[in-house]
């Protein structure tokens, strides 16, 4: 029988036990401090941490706050710190660890909410808006006639940087963001840069110098790398940043 | 008491519910959002394969238009579906896909010339027309007679919420994520907005506004093995059933896709097939030709589903820790392909598998298996999307019964609802909000929240030892294993006998922590008795209808019954004490149908039991078109079934080489 949460395996071998630390903080409750919770659970094959972390929810503490939703690393809800390092948990395989030791934080920059879970929806509405992360085009389109003809390679680079799920762990792993609060961070020069290339996008370099061309924005970016080190969706960021920067340099 | 006033509420932050926030905001009305998660963060984002639109741009989907599009959506439905909703949808369609991509959806585009595709298994060279460079692409389908998918990759629907949620955003829809909606406010049959709990303070809050929207999905969580992402629990489905008003239709139709893989469930596109991908079995044969000689891995997924499963059932199942599964193999499409249509199948087969499936030959071949993908039923409305029960609340989107899909849907044709949807019913529902005054009586909205206030504590209250987790496990298993791919009377008969007790048994939990604010198992109290609900309108529904369509089989009744079934399941929920829906039925009407049903092209042959107004429906049709003589396609049409849209929408489609024709 397949059980796809608690993946219970029909033989019956022996796995090894593993051990999840998880940080525990609920700031709703003025009682609470925050502390280190640890779990004991055994590793069955292909155990991810959204399979342990829901296995511990429904068969060890009730209480235990995170964010799943697709659990395919395609929504981007689950960002934490594991080992020190910010990751999607749904894509994170527990077998990745030899000493079977693994802590979890919550994904730092964010809002706290509880436990593992932070407000990332919020922060990203802003950053939308701050960037203006949509087609600018004066004239309005007919719906009934036939599309305006984009380059096939244009649209797959446009697509490209368009894959990007706005999971935050680019900012977790920025020193810059972690400095200044209204950096919009790799994910918003990126969505500039992708709309830089887009043709349907009738915005100059002024235009995007407006939004950008500050230490908030394209100048804010030390170049530690921290973002493409740790993006999910292998996201050629640093590239992207460099492009916007050289644009705006010019300016 | 926390009361928030808006124009338009809408509940829920996928494609469905953000295009109609869009909708209300053009008309210039105030216009709140509110979701569980991030709207971003919603399942449209796990769509991958495709929108299904007419362009007929690729050499593929040349002659494609909206009556084939009707024709195949029609099939694939097995005659459940509204003709009528059928003709709105297929018509937007194309103008839905036109306005995404000037919203900068970066659609796949035609490159001229020759390209090599997979065909039947076998490569074969298509050249594409100059005059189509650059336009949009489609890929093939399963159920339809053209390539008519269009696509990003296998990403289609990430990239199309993202369009949709910066246009909102970009229009100040505003969003109040962490809510959930717990209860819909009405007075006198008017639906007067809902009542919605802070997800992280507890707080209550009344929305109250002059028209409400359900667009909260579907409500796959009921099942153990579902493709579904986790808040796919139904809840906004089931609060419409608590009023006791609002009819439900065709719950017991229930997608279960070919493809997830095995064992998480996640799902891998039928663009995998699409583009060539094939099943193989144990012995690495290819075996769905010997079943479907003409659409072989291409029939709907209802058939392809059945097949697998009848494989497995004859031996031919891969045996592995997690039970038998098949093989679908995509590595003959080679590895350039695979990374750049397919890019998220192969991350998620190796992240989640280990195997990359453009390794060649069988080490890239991924386990996969029929699992529940789609819910067809839900909140049954008008075709201006308005519940046919009670005014002001409108449903869009999966968690509505439209009912485009009947009892089967097509790939590609969700995402493309969803925002059809949006556009369509987004404008009635902007239309109503407009013209609407808000009426409901502040003393009104206060007895619902002390209603839910009341029912939260006395779930804290519960002491009697069991544990929600149990019930809500035992649930999606009793789905999984009495009301799947296969049914019969027995097991659905345990299946609803079992499931009452379940949802008589939550009165005996008890919840660790009495917490009201953020408390994830307070959560799953309360939505697991909504989903338990739910599952009894879906196996109820299934036991009663003694027939086999589209994706409800019946081993004991086989065959599709015209005679006594072309009807829709209406359930209700009519007393909150009870602990059954109430059900009735809709009849479809043969006479008013466009196309009389007939046998789909796909299936076994001969498991229709005919309605004979079928047979006269399509003489009446004959001679309707010979009266008409030579007339063009939507004159004839129109003489067949007249249909309404917002004026907008119901202009003619322009199509590369004839035009507006």
């Amino acid at each position: 029988m397949i059980d796809q949460e608690n993946q219970e395996v029909s033989n019956e071998e022996e796995f090894r036990k593993i051990e999840i630390t998880v940080f525990r903080y609920n700031p709703q409750n003025s009682n609470t401090k925050p502390e280190y919770q640890t779990y004991t659970l055994e590793e069955t094959p292909g155990m991810t941490l959204y399979i342990a972390l829901i296995k511990i929810w429904s068969t060890m503490d009730h209480n235990i706050s995170f964010d799943f939703v697709c659990r395919a690393g395609i929504c981007g809800s689950c960002s934490m710190v594991v080992n020190g390092k910010p990751r999607l948990a749904c894509k994170t395989r527990t077998s990745e660890f030899e000493d079977g030791k693994i802590t979890l934080l919550p994904l730092p920059t964010f809002k706290h909410i509880k436990d593992l879970s932070v407000d990332t929806g919020n922060w990203m509405n802003a950053m939308s808006k701050k960037v203006e992360s949509w087609i600018h085009a004066k004239e309005e389109t007919d719906i009934t006639a036939i599309e305006k003809p984009v380059e096939p390679d244009v649209a797959q680079a446009v697509f490209e940087l368009d894959r990007c799920i706005e999971c935050g762990i680019c900012l977790a792993a920025c020193s810059t963001k972690i400095m200044k609060e209204d950096f919009v961070g790799a994910v918003g020069l990126n969505r500039t840069a992708r709309f830089a290339i887009d043709p349907h996008d009738e915005r100059s370099d002024e235009d995007f110098y407006e939004l950008i061309g500050d230490d908030n924005g394209v100048f804010g970016c030390m170049s530690l790398m921290g973002c493409e080190d740790h993006c999910p969706k292998d996201l050629p960021l640093q590239t992207k940043i460099a492009y916007m920067r050289r644009k705006m340099v010019k300016m | 008491m926390k009361i928030v006033y808006t124009d338009a509420l809408i509940v829920g932050g996928g494609l469905a519910g953000l295009r109609s926030a869009i909708a209300t905001r053009e008309k210039g009305l105030d216009t709140i959002v509110i979701s569980m998660v991030p709207v971003k963060r919603s399942h449209s984002a796990a769509a991958q394969g495709g929108m299904q639109a007419s362009l007929g741009n690729a050499v593929m989907g040349e002659g494609d238009n909206e009556d084939v599009h009707f024709a195949d959506t029609v099939k694939g439905s097995d005659w459940g579906c509204d003709q009528n909703v059928a003709r709105m949808f297929v018509t937007t369609a194309p103008k839905a896909i036109r306005e995404l991509a000037a919203w900068g959806v970066p659609w796949n585009r035609i490159g001229k010339g020759p390209r090599e595709v997979i065909i039947n298994g076998e490569k074969e060279t298509i050249v594409e027309k100059d005059e189509a460079h650059g336009l949009i692409n489609a890929r093939d389908f399963g159920g339809t007679k053209k390539w008519r998918t269009c696509y990003t990759s296998d990403a289609t629907g990430h990239t199309m919420l993202y369009a949709v949620a910066n246009e909102a955003l970009r229009r100040n829809v505003e969003i109040h994520d962490k809510k959930e909606a717990i209860s819909i406010i009405h007075e006198n049959g008017i639906c007067g907005g809902v009542v919605a709990r802070d997800l992280i303070s507890g707080e209550l809050i009344a929305y109250i506004a002059k028209g409400t929207m359900i667009a909260t999905g579907g409500y796959g969580r009921i099942y153990k093995q579902s493709t579904n992402a986790i808040i796919c629990k139904g809840v906004g489905v089931a609060i419409a059933l608590e009023t006791g008003i609002v009819q439900l239709g065709n719950m017991e139709a229930v997608q279960f896709h070919p493809t997830p893989i095995v064992p998480s469930g996640i799902l891998l596109t039928e663009g995998c097939r699409g583009d060539g991908g094939v099943l193989r079995d144990k012995d690495g044969y290819r075996f769905m030709p010997d079943y479907e000689p003409e659409k072989k891995e291409l029939a709907s997924r209802d058939v392809v589903s059945r097949r697998m499963i009848e494989h497995i059932r004859k031996g031919k199942g891969v045996k592995s820790p997690y039970g038998d599964h098949l093989w679908l193999d995509i590595s003959i499409l080679g590895r350039e392909h695979i990374e750049k249509n397919l890019h998220d199948v192969q991350d998620i087969s190796k992240t989640f598998n280990g195997i990359d499936p453009a390794d060649e030959g069988e080490k890239g071949w991924m386990p996969v298996l029929p699992m529940q993908h789609y819910s067809m039923g839900g909140i049954r409305v008008k075709p201006t999307g308005e519940s046919t029960t009670m005014k002001g609340l409108f449903c869009s989107g999966e968690a509505a019964c439209w009912d485009l899909h009947g009892f089967n849907r097509l790939g590609g044709n969700s995402v493309s609802e969803a925002v059809v949807a949006g556009m369509i019913v987004g404008e009635y529902f902007a239309s109503y909000c407009k013209e609407t005054h808000l009426t409901t009586n502040t003393f009104t909205i206060q007895k619902f929240l002390e209603v839910q206030k009341a029912y939260l504590q006395e779930i804290l209250s519960y002491d009697g030892g069991k544990n929600i987790f149990d019930i809500k496990d035992r649930m999606r298993i009793i789905m999984q294993e009495k009301v799947g791919v296969f049914r019969n009377g027995k097991d659905l008969s345990d299946a609803v006998d079992e499931l009452e007790d379940l949802l008589k048994m939550v009165k005996e939990i008890t919840v660790t922590d009495k917490a009201l604010c953020i408390n994830p198992e307070l959560n799953e109290a309360y939505r697991v008795t909504k989903m338990l609900k739910l599952a009894l309108c879906v196996s109820k529904g299934a036991l009663e209808r003694t027939e086999s369509r589209g994706a409800h089989f019946r081993e004991d009744y086989t065959k599709r019954d015209d005679e006594n079934w072309l009807n829709r399941t209406i359930t209700t929920w009519t007393d909150p004490n009870d602990t059954m829906p109430t059900l009735s039925y809709e009849e479809i009407d043969i006479s008013k149908m466009e196309m009389p049903p007939a046998f789909r092209g796909y299936g076994k042959k001969g498991a229709i039991m005919s309605n004979p107004l079928s047979e006269i429906r399509e003489e009446e049709i004959t001679k309707i078109k010979e009266t008409l003589g030579k007339v063009d396609r939507f004159t004839t049409q129109e003489a067949l079934l007249d249909f309404d849209l917002p004026k907008e929408y119901k202009r003619k489609n322009e199509r590369m080489g004839v035009g507006y024709d």
